[in-house]
């Protein structure tokens, strides 16, 4: 009977790894965990989540493995008799201590993160974020610069229905839009969250920032980023039928090229996946109209 | 009444009229589980669209805002069709049994809190015909966006008042039938472990289910009578609605497992041939679960913007919720060790509860820590958890259930080599389906979207895989009740050689009545 357990078992992780092998596009990511991120405080929380996760893990493997052993050895096809006992203060005092223990161990650094990540004080910059259905507007408050930022032209494209367009083509597919929110490096950066209509969610994942955008009330959030890159998310609260189309692109750039893309010499250019200078020849068929 | 007044009883209407006006437990309790049976394969239908859809990225069969009705009524479907009438019908079927009562206290208020569910499931199916289509906003039902509904906005909001009624009558003739119904000499602490948490639940569904009601009120008035309770413009708060939501939520999805806890804790002991480990500290924990259920409601809500002060407090109160389901944990593999285990197929149900809801219950647990759950929330690390939580624990426990009480039902041995192979497809590939869910929302895809970036291509195929043939496999169970109902193997009064209790001392199939004569309990 033991031998009939582990077979499914076995059988059940086969059947994972092959699949993982074997499926066509083998070549793509097979991401199993976040990612580390590259805000000030992500290495911490991305700490926390592994702290965690492992404890979880290890009581987990524990668990199992005590199931199994217990399988092994108290079948009745093995001509055990039951044992009659049918409490154990002792043995209860000590799996309810164990866990409060645990728990407390797993609260106090929590704690500790929660506080810093509520801390907006000291921003150097601060951004009002508009949910809308179903693009993002940025305003960058005490700078003339204000735009909306919708799914780019390739990817709306390819995404209606009969399309003919294998997404798999698209560069970013669902995650590149036609004006990209630029920041400065190592700055915090205060974002204000709102919405025009119903209730979205501003994510970014490597920036370790979600919140929810509510309509008639402000949301406060901020992250300083470490390094310079191209940082892609979506909307994560269910906002209606574009609720999968509202990516959000977050371009991290040194202070004097923010300048320039402020001052209006740079722009983002959806194709290229970079911000180019404002004169040269646009290579982005992108409108404001293309949603 | 003399006995033979009540043997009298016993010749009931043939045909239709039977089950429209009866007022016998068993068959109400058959009725609620068909339906939930059925309810089941309607949301899995709803599921396996989903699942097709999510197959590749792009969109090649249904529409975004279709696709968001399918997400919003397989969820209503599973919670309200599936999940909670199967364990009122088994609450129908087995406690006036196993408390020695002929039947349930109220069993007008029985069967009329049965039939308001086809109307109510007539109401919410009926809206994906409607001009504006189903419900899309989610079962969460968060305004502003369900008020974007169309015409079936109002079918959506009288569909839940009927849930709700139908709840709160079931729960009130529960509460009243072990209170006052229990054979002489069967005190609190000698209940079953499954009428127990019954108990516990029903307060639980009569302190809820009225919140439910009173937020979806809201929402109609909000719509339809000018009023802003959940509108900034008209001073009032979108957020405010989701605190409503979710006091009546977090214990809902306690309502769907503390029953299950029971089924196991009924199952595990019979084919361990050893008593329940740690009687008095299950009832404990299992009050203490409840108790807490009531008072972490924001852990759903932590992105939505809360003061530092709150989210602690809700941080820290979700994780104390691990330690007494720590507790029943333990207790079952007490219960287990050094027991004479054989692993008949409500056996392997059980198991397989313990150890994927234990997987779910740490996902919960990683939940609970605020700084991550910012990271978690709303992707599909969370449709892994609570389905974790749901089907290989809620659905594994009802089966369970079902294998372990069909005999007694039917009179019949369901076929066991069908069990069996029920058990094992569905626990191979429930994890197919959700465990790559889990890495999914890690990397970073939202929950509640048709078509997604590429890199997520490949995990999802695997669960849309591994979602196919869970489906197909449950097709078995249909087999395997048949099975039981067109019975070969006759079953005796004690159908399994470990189970003890009262409803075992009833002839399989159970009389009509139960317990004319109150049996006597030391």
């Amino acid at each position: 009977m033991f031998i009939k357990l582990c077979k499914p078992l076995a059988f059940t992780t086969i059947l994972m790894v092959l699949t993982i092998i074997l499926v066509p596009e083998a070549q793509a990511a097979w991401e199993l965990d976040m990612p580390r991120g590259v805000s000030t405080l992500s290495e911490e929380i991305f700490g926390l989540h592994r702290l965690i996760l492992i404890i979880c893990t290890i009581i987990c493997i524990g668990l199992f493995a005590f199931v199994f052993y217990t399988f092994a050895t108290c079948r009745k096809s093995q001509g055990v008799k039951a044992a009659k006992f049918s409490h154990s203060t002792r043995a209860e005092i000590i799996w309810t201590i164990i866990p409060t223990l645990i728990v407390i161990g797993m609260a106090i650094p929590s704690a500790r993160g929660i506080i810093k990540i509520e801390d907006t004080s000291g921003a150097e910059m601060s951004i009002l974020v508009t949910g809308n259905q179903w693009k993002w507007s940025y305003d960058y408050l005490n700078e003339d610069k204000f735009f909306f930022s919708s799914l780019d032209k390739a990817s709306y494209e390819a995404s209606r229905r009969d399309s003919g367009i294998d997404p798999t083509t698209v560069d970013h597919y669902l995650r590149n839009v036609n004006n990209a929110m630029v920041v400065p490096v190592d700055t915090k950066i205060r974002l204000l969250l709102t919405s025009n209509d119903v209730i979205h969610a501003w994510w970014v994942p490597e920036l370790y920032v979600k919140k929810d955008a509510n309509p008639g009330f402000i949301n406060e959030v901020w992250f300083e980023a470490i390094k310079t890159g191209i940082f892609r998310g979506q909307c994560a609260e269910l906002c209606g039928r574009g609720h999968g189309f509202m990516p959000i692109v977050v371009v991290v750039e040194t202070q004097e090229r923010y300048e320039q893309w402020l001052a209006g010499d740079l722009k983002w250019d959806s194709t290229a996946q970079q911000l180019v200078p404002t004169n040269q020849n646009p290579t982005s068929t992108d409108t404001l109209a293309a949603l | 009444m003399s006995d033979s007044t009540h043997d009298d009883h016993d010749t009931k209407p043939t045909g239709l009229k039977r089950w429209l006006f009866t007022t016998n437990h068993k068959d109400i309790g058959t009725l609620y589980l068909v339906t939930s049976l059925i309810m089941f394969f309607v949301g899995g239908s709803m599921a396996m669209m989903i699942r097709l859809e999510l197959f590749q990225p792009g969109l090649q069969f249904i529409d975004p805002q279709f696709f968001n009705s399918l997400v919003t009524v397989h969820a209503l479907v599973m919670v309200f069709g599936a999940v909670m009438p199967a364990f009122v019908g088994l609450a129908n079927w087995m406690i006036p049994m196993m408390i020695g009562a002929p039947d349930m206290a109220l069993p007008r208020l029985n069967n009329w809190s049965f039939w308001l569910l086809p109307f109510a499931f007539t109401l919410l199916i009926l809206t994906f015909f409607l001009p504006g289509g189903a419900p899309a906003g989610g079962w969460t039902l968060y305004p502003p966006l369900v008020l974007q509904t169309g015409d079936s906005f109002p079918f959506l909001v009288f569909a839940v008042h009927l849930l709700g009624a139908s709840s709160i009558m079931g729960a009130i003739n529960i509460i009243v039938t072990i209170m006052n119904m229990r054979a002489p000499g069967m005190t609190l602490m000698k209940m079953p472990m499954f009428v127990w948490t019954w108990l516990i639940t029903a307060y639980l569904l009569i302190a809820v289910m009225p919140v439910l009601a009173g937020a979806v009120t809201m929402l109609l008035t909000d719509r339809f009578f000018g009023t802003s309770f959940f509108n900034a413009a008209g001073g009032g708060d979108p957020v405010l609605f989701q605190h409503v939501f979710w006091f009546f939520g977090h214990p809902e999805v306690y309502i769907m497992i503390l029953p299950s806890f029971g089924v196991i804790s009924q199952i595990v002991p019979a084919f361990s041939r050893k008593p329940l480990f740690g009687f008095s500290s299950m009832v404990y924990a299992t009050a203490s679960i409840a108790f807490l259920s009531f008072i972490v409601w924001a852990h759903h809500m932590f992105t939505t913007g809360m003061p530092i002060a709150g989210q602690l407090y809700f941080m820290l109160g979700t994780m104390l919720i691990a330690i007494p389901t720590g507790v029943k944990i333990f207790n079952w593999l007490a219960t287990m060790w050094k027991g004479e285990l054989t692993f008949e197929t409500p056996m392997l149900f059980a198991i397989g509860f313990i150890l994927m809801f234990a997987i779910g219950g740490f996902s919960g647990l990683m939940m609970a820590i605020v700084p991550v759950d910012y990271q978690y929330h709303d992707t599909y690390f969370i449709v892994a958890h609570f389905h974790y939580t749901l089907v290989p624990g809620s659905v594994f426990a009802l089966m369970g259930a079902a294998y372990y009480w069909l005999p007694k039902w039917t009179g019949y041995y369901y076929n066991e080599k069908i069990g069996q192979w029920h058990f094992w497809t569905s626990a191979v590939f429930v994890n197919v389906l959700f465990f790559p869910q889990h890495f999914l929302g890690l990397a970073g895809m939202p929950r509640r979207i048709p078509d997604y970036p590429t890199q997520f291509a490949d995990f999802n195929m695997v669960s849309s895989i591994g979602g196919f043939l869970f489906g197909a496999s449950q097709l078995l169970f249909v087999w395997a009740v048949i099975s039981s109902v067109k019975g070969k193997q006759k079953a005796p009064a004690k159908a399994w050689e470990g189970a003890e209790g009262l409803e075992w001392t009833l002839p399989s199939p159970a009389p009509y009545h139960s317990f004319n004569t109150p049996p006597k309990v030391d």
